[in-house]
């Protein structure tokens, strides 16, 4: 197995507040990467460094095998990022949106052309291609947004809470796409606050007040905390946070 | 570069979706090009006079007819007494008055000194100042016709006066509209621009757009670019049309070449918009970038030399306004619409606009992080 993503004793801090602390694990190739904790645990802002969005302040890291310090824009053309909050562009439409974003990251027209075709292909939706994104349910501008950061066919694909707010229904439609990504060997990293979503994943790690208390499979983690699921393993590691939300 | 065209596609794409935005970017400069030159005239014509004649002679009469008939003024009231029109001043229903004193006629042909009264309602300083002057001119004519007919033709030699013969040039009848028409196209499209290049970016950073941007490869130097080109492009198709009103509605037309003008417009909105977009690296919310932007575009207004002239500033504004490229424009604007002046006459003022521009630019380009 490789290591996609690399980080050792990875730090961020804010003045004298210390959002993240020495953070250092390894995800490995085709991996889906849960990465939980209660809000304000620090999540966002590792993910942010890991991204080439926020300086780190200390420890290592490299991503796809580029340093998160001096590489970012290798990183960049590597990664697809889907943020917290909703980022296509609400007054294009689904398919300039594609357009957009596949042209931005060097796709050939007839790329873009195939890969529009592709994705609207397979969300189910080429009646809504003309459609402006704004006027699409939640559920579906979610799904299109992970579809549109997989489109320049990166190898590792961050999703910050990607699942916020969106019907069960559609929440297990959204975890086939990451499965399709992942059994194509996309590396999936993914925070959530849906414990049954935790359970599908690979590996997770549980970050409590900017610290990774635990990383494992979900079925070991039950074991180690004697617990029946993983929502009893968070509460068991969570409860001791003792940090406000930021 | 092939980003940059993806960029500059989307970018139009979203300006001509929002119809509202763009209907209100045409049509608010035409209807303010038309109507405020009309309203932001210095030219005083009406100003409301009260006069206070003891005299009653043919002489006081004449002049009072030679005031009235100036077009300047207004009479109000004709008064028996001062106190009667000073309760006129007070109620702010005349702003001038002229009492012309008991034995006008007689002292002025027997003895050749007479004086006369004219009292002033000052709040409004122009205003007073140019009644009181076109006042005192008058006066000053009738003096003269008043001493051709009373003095013996033998003095006239000796008491001749200076005659002055101003001659304008470049604006030979001193058409008002010359001056001001071309001065607020400029300040409609330094608003309009400055706002458009501030707002467009920092929405993005507002609905989050911007943040998927940033995770992208796309250098930040095209990004800018992609954010401003569109803006050129609406500026000068403005810019344009003001041109258009400004000769339809006010007969404004350049004396100097439209290649000359173009020119120092890209110069200027090289500096303009790299400045809007300075604003937008500093804010992150549209609030704040309103507030900035009503900042600066009141200092940037009021010193521009649009109403006043700079060469009467204290040094320190002079500098401040240099600084800042819309003065620069003004004066490149007036100087090819008014004189005809080339482009290696209004050197100077390109070269300072592409100058501020180059700083405004890179400082904005700097200022702007992909990470923080």
């Amino acid at each position: 197995m490789e290591a996609v993503i690399k980080t050792e004793h990875l730090t961020k801090k804010f003045g004298t507040f210390v959002a993240c602390s020495d953070l250092t694990f390894e995800v490995q190739k085709g991996e889906i990467f849960g990465f939980l904790g209660a809000n304000g645990a620090g999540k966002t802002t590792a993910m942010r460094m890991l991204c080439g969005l926020s300086l780190p302040s200390s420890g290592q890291a490299t991503i796809a095998g580029f340093d998160v310090y001096k590489q970012t824009e290798q990183i960049k053309k590597n990664i697809g990022y889907m943020s917290q909050k909703f980022s296509l562009y609400e007054d294009l439409t689904v398919a300039e949106n594609i357009r957009f974003y596949a042209g931005i990251y060097g796709l050939s027209i007839r790329d873009i052309k195939d890969k529009t075709a592709e994705l609207l292909d397979k969300l189910g939706m080429q009646a809504e291609a003309k459609k402006l994104v704004g006027q699409l349910p939640l559920g579906w501008k979610q799904k299109l947004a992970f579809s549109v950061s997989l489109a320049h066919s990166p190898k590792i694909v961050f999703l910050d809470e990607p699942t916020g707010g969106v019907d069960p229904v559609t929440r297990r439609q959204f975890w086939d796409l990451i499965y399709y990504a992942a059994d194509a060997g996309v590396t999936v990293f993914v925070t959530t606050h849906y414990m049954d979503e935790a359970e599908y994943c690979n590996r997770v790690s549980i970050m409590v007040d900017g610290v990774i208390e635990a990383l494992d499979s979900p079925k070991n983690l039950k074991q180690q905390y004697e617990a029946k699921t993983m929502e009893d393993v968070f509460y068991k590691l969570a409860r001791k946070a003792k940090r406000a939300e930021i | 570069m092939r980003s940059l065209y993806f960029l500059l596609e989307k970018e139009f794409k979203q300006m001509f979706r929002s119809k509202g935005l763009l209907r209100t970017l045409f049509i608010a400069p035409v209807i303010q090009l038309i109507l405020m030159p009309m309203a932001a005239n210095y030219s005083v014509k009406n100003i409301s006079l009260a006069i206070v004649d003891h005299d009653h002679s043919s002489v006081s009469q004449k002049l009072i007819s030679k005031v009235t008939a100036s077009g300047h003024f207004q009479l109000v009231a004709y008064c028996n007494n001062n106190n009667e029109a000073l309760e006129l001043i007070e109620h702010d229903k005349a702003d001038l008055i002229l009492e012309i004193p008991n034995k006008f006629e007689q002292n002025l042909v027997r003895e050749n000194v007479q004086k006369l009264n004219v009292q002033i309602n000052a709040i409004e300083g122009v205003k007073a100042g140019l009644g009181g002057g076109y006042l005192a001119s008058i006066i000053g004519d009738f003096n003269t016709e008043a001493r051709i007919r009373t003095v013996q033709p033998a003095h006239i030699q000796q008491g001749a006066a200076i005659s002055i013969m101003p001659v304008n040039w470049y604006n030979q009848f001193l058409n008002y509209y010359l001056f001001i028409v071309p001065g607020i196209l400029v300040n409609l499209i330094t608003g309009i621009g400055i706002m458009q290049a501030a707002f467009n970016l920092v929405k993005e950073k507002e609905i989050g757009t911007i943040e998927q941007i940033n995770v992208t490869p796309i250098k930040k130097q095209y990004f800018i670019l992609g954010k401003l080109l569109p803006f050129y492009a609406l500026s000068i198709i403005i810019f344009t049309v003001g041109l258009l009103v400004s000769y339809v509605f006010y007969n404004v037309f350049p004396v100097g070449s439209f290649g000359t003008m173009y020119v120092s417009l890209f110069a200027y909105l090289f500096a303009l918009l790299g400045f809007g977009l300075l604003l937008s690296t500093y804010s992150e919310t549209q609030q704040q970038t309103m507030s900035l932007a009503f900042f600066f575009l009141n200092v940037l207004n009021m010193m521009s030399g649009l109403f006043t002239s700079i060469d009467s500033m204290p040094q320190w504004a002079k500098v401040v306004t240099g600084c800042f490229p819309v003065s620069h424009f003004i004066q490149t604007m007036r100087m090819i619409m008014l004189k005809g002046s080339t482009l290696s006459d209004v050197s100077f003022h390109l070269w300072a606009m592409v100058g501020i521009g180059i700083v405004f630019n890179g400082w904005a380009v700097l200022n702007y992080r992909k990470r923080s």
